[in-house]
């Protein structure tokens, strides 16, 4: 592994997370707040430096994978590979720059790593790689592949007798690829309960609405027919997601399925809700004005 | 010259053989798992199913999942054995095969039943021709070809103290056992017959083509090696390079597509190492009619009677030579 992780990270997390378990609703939501901002920031300046990036994604991603990682994960940055850790899945990996700022804010490697993001022969590539970057679990890149792996992932886990939690999140255009189906029928009848799938339903693919392009709707009754639990969930109200990810599964043996409401490029005005902000690179002076809105807040 | 290789009568169907491993290695490891796309049966896990039913995960038919499933599977510290029919093995779940398995570098060890011809009148679309030449271009993956039982138990037995991705052919046409039998070891052709003339690299089913080939041309005056390549990747390039400098002439026989398999394999190392003239046996540019096993072997070109042709026009033997 290339990157190294931050010394006393593991325990640094661990306090995070307890702490924000015992907090009340209203200094968690704050907290994680503060957290996504920051970990926006990062990811900000890494496409900008980089020239290149999916920041729409990345942002409507941002809050959801904060959540996770800070207050429902149970993961160790100094032991990436720790057997019992919670897994999760990044399963729209072009999302990969806020999958790395997140990691980073955690202490799995060094946040001056985040200046590499996309150079020549850096680990931070494109798109995540589990080789390279430790909390990456599967290569992903190409659309469709990471819910089959974590129904892998959660069949070994019930193989085990262990109640370590398996999360994967996937773009919602992404789910125009059959193999996530092929997932839904086989982990409902698998009766994987600690699966959670959550969708990043910005509503956008790369070049047009997903409604315009091959509709999604009724996505929830699509799940629910394939046998799921599924929720709605604001994917940017931190309170909620923390609520709906860490839920106690085990009265449950159905899949669930959180569908978030997101909003691509969530957190800067100008990037909001717009389809060319899928991977379009802010100038130095856009780039300037979303550092302080992202701050402001 | 010498002697060596025979082949005993009595023939077997090399899934046996991978079915009792299979179940020999999940007695002794917990971590082994199965995993099929509704191929209980024609991937020979009934036995297993009924012995662990809880470590043979069946998927249904959804091969794009069965492999990824496999490689969620090795993330939870499981040795799956992903088993499925070749073609769809490898056609259907190529992407998974490369960014699930070999980029990621999963312990995942995909069992390719059935390859090549096995399933004769059923058409191209259900022979595993393609899957040397698709498999090969991965990195981290090893790439076996087992011949006979014994074979196949233990190229088996080593894939699953391997860590890493290996994919494995599994024959369905039976053959017999290699006698005397030559120990597989990974990443080494076996010499199963030594010889001056010519070499004749096999793979699988083309192995016993090739032996057969040999004692024909032993009557013609013809001295020919036969190597046995049960792993096409990585490549045993000092046999190769033995071959060329002992033999001077190499034919590859492969139940596979010659554009990319194996021969092509010799060929490109060959090329810019040591060049001999060769001649490249296999599928050709062309989709399979409907015939048995037997009569497309004969009908690419890949059976023992088209090796001692090919050899006698290598050689310069007989009529018809050309070298």
């Amino acid at each position: 592994m290339v990157l190294a992780p931050v010394p006393s990270a593991t325990a640094r997390l661990a306090g995070i997370r307890r702490e924000l378990r015992a907090a009340s609703p209203a200094e968690r939501a704050a907290r994680l707040r503060e957290l996504a901002h920051s970990i926006r920031r990062s990811d900000l300046e890494m496409i900008s430096r980089a020239g290149q990036g999916h920041i729409g994604g990345d942002y409507s991603a941002a809050d959801i994978v904060t959540v996770l990682y800070f207050a429902v994960l149970d993961v160790r940055p100094e032991e990436p590979e720790w057997a019992e850790r919670d897994r999760f899945v990044l399963s729209k990996g072009h999302a990969a720059g806020i999958l790395y700022a997140t990691l980073a804010h955690a202490g799995f490697f060094p946040e001056a790593e985040l200046a590499t993001f996309m150079e020549p022969l850096s680990p931070l590539n494109g798109h995540p790689n589990r080789r390279k970057v430790p909390g990456v679990e599967t290569n992903t890149g190409p659309l469709g592949h990471g819910f089959p792996v974590a129904v892998g992932m959660a069949v070994a886990a019930k193989l085990d007798g262990s109640g370590r939690r398996t999360y994967v999140l996937t773009g919602d255009g992404e789910l125009q690829e059959g193999s996530n189906w092929e997932a839904a029928m086989s982990a409902s009848q698998q009766r994987l309960g600690r699966l959670t799938v959550i969708v990043d339903r910005n509503r956008f693919q790369q070049g047009a609405a997903t409604e315009e392009t091959s509709g999604l709707d009724p996505l929830d009754a699509k799940w629910a027919s394939f046998g799921f639990d599924v929720r709605s969930v604001d994917g940017h109200d931190h309170e909620a997601l923390y609520q709906a990810l860490d839920q106690d599964r085990s009265a449950d043996d159905r899949p669930l399925c959180l569908i978030a409401d997101t909003i691509k490029g969530k957190g800067v005005s100008f990037i909001e809700d717009r389809v060319e902000w899928h991977h379009k690179v802010p100038t130095a002076e856009q780039t300037a004005a979303a550092f302080e809105e992202l701050t402001a807040r | 010259m010498s002697t060596t290789a025979a082949v005993a009568a009595e023939l077997h169907d090399c899934r046996k053989a991978f079915a009792e491993t299979l179940i020999e290695l999940a007695e002794a490891d917990q971590r082994t798992v199965a995993v099929c796309n509704d191929s209980v049966g024609s991937s020979n896990l009934k036995e297993f199913q009924q012995r662990f039913p809880d470590r043979l995960v069946n998927v249904g038919i959804a091969e794009q999942l069965m492999v990824g499933a496999g490689a969620g599977l090795a993330n939870g510290g499981r040795i799956p054995f992903v088993c499925a029919a070749a073609p769809f093995l490898t056609g259907r779940a190529l992407e998974q095969i490369k960014a699930d398995v070999a980029y990621s570098r999963t312990n995942v060890k995909l069992c390719a039943m059935s390859p090549g011809f096995a399933y004769g009148q059923l058409g191209p679309t259900h022979h595993g021709v393609e899957d040397f030449a698709w498999l090969r271009t991965l990195p981290e993956m090893v790439v076996l070809a087992p011949a006979d039982p014994a074979e196949t138990r233990e190229a088996l037995r080593w894939a699953h103290q391997y860590d890493g991705p290996v994919y494995l052919r599994i024959g369905r046409t039976k053959v017999p056992d290699l006698a005397p039998h030559v120990p597989f070891e990974a990443g080494r052709a076996t010499c199963l017959r030594d010889g001056r003339d010519v070499t004749l690299i096999g793979v699988g089913t083309t192995v016993f083509a090739a032996l057969a080939a040999a004692g024909k041309l032993a009557a013609e005056g013809v001295d020919a090696r036969v190597l046995n390549f049960s792993t096409v990747k990585p490549l045993d390039e000092e046999a190769l390079l033995a071959a060329a400098a002992g033999t001077g002439r190499i034919i590859t026989v492969e139940e596979a597509n010659v554009h990319g398999g194996l021969g092509s394999a010799v060929a490109e190392f060959l090329a810019a190492r040591t060049p001999v003239p060769m001649k490249l046996l296999g599928v050709r540019d062309e989709f399979t009619p409907t015939g048995s096993p037997a009569f497309l072997s004969e009908y690419f070109g890949i059976d023992a009677e088209a090796v001692v042709r090919a050899a006698r026009e290598l050689t310069g033997a007989g009529q018809g030579a050309t070298a």
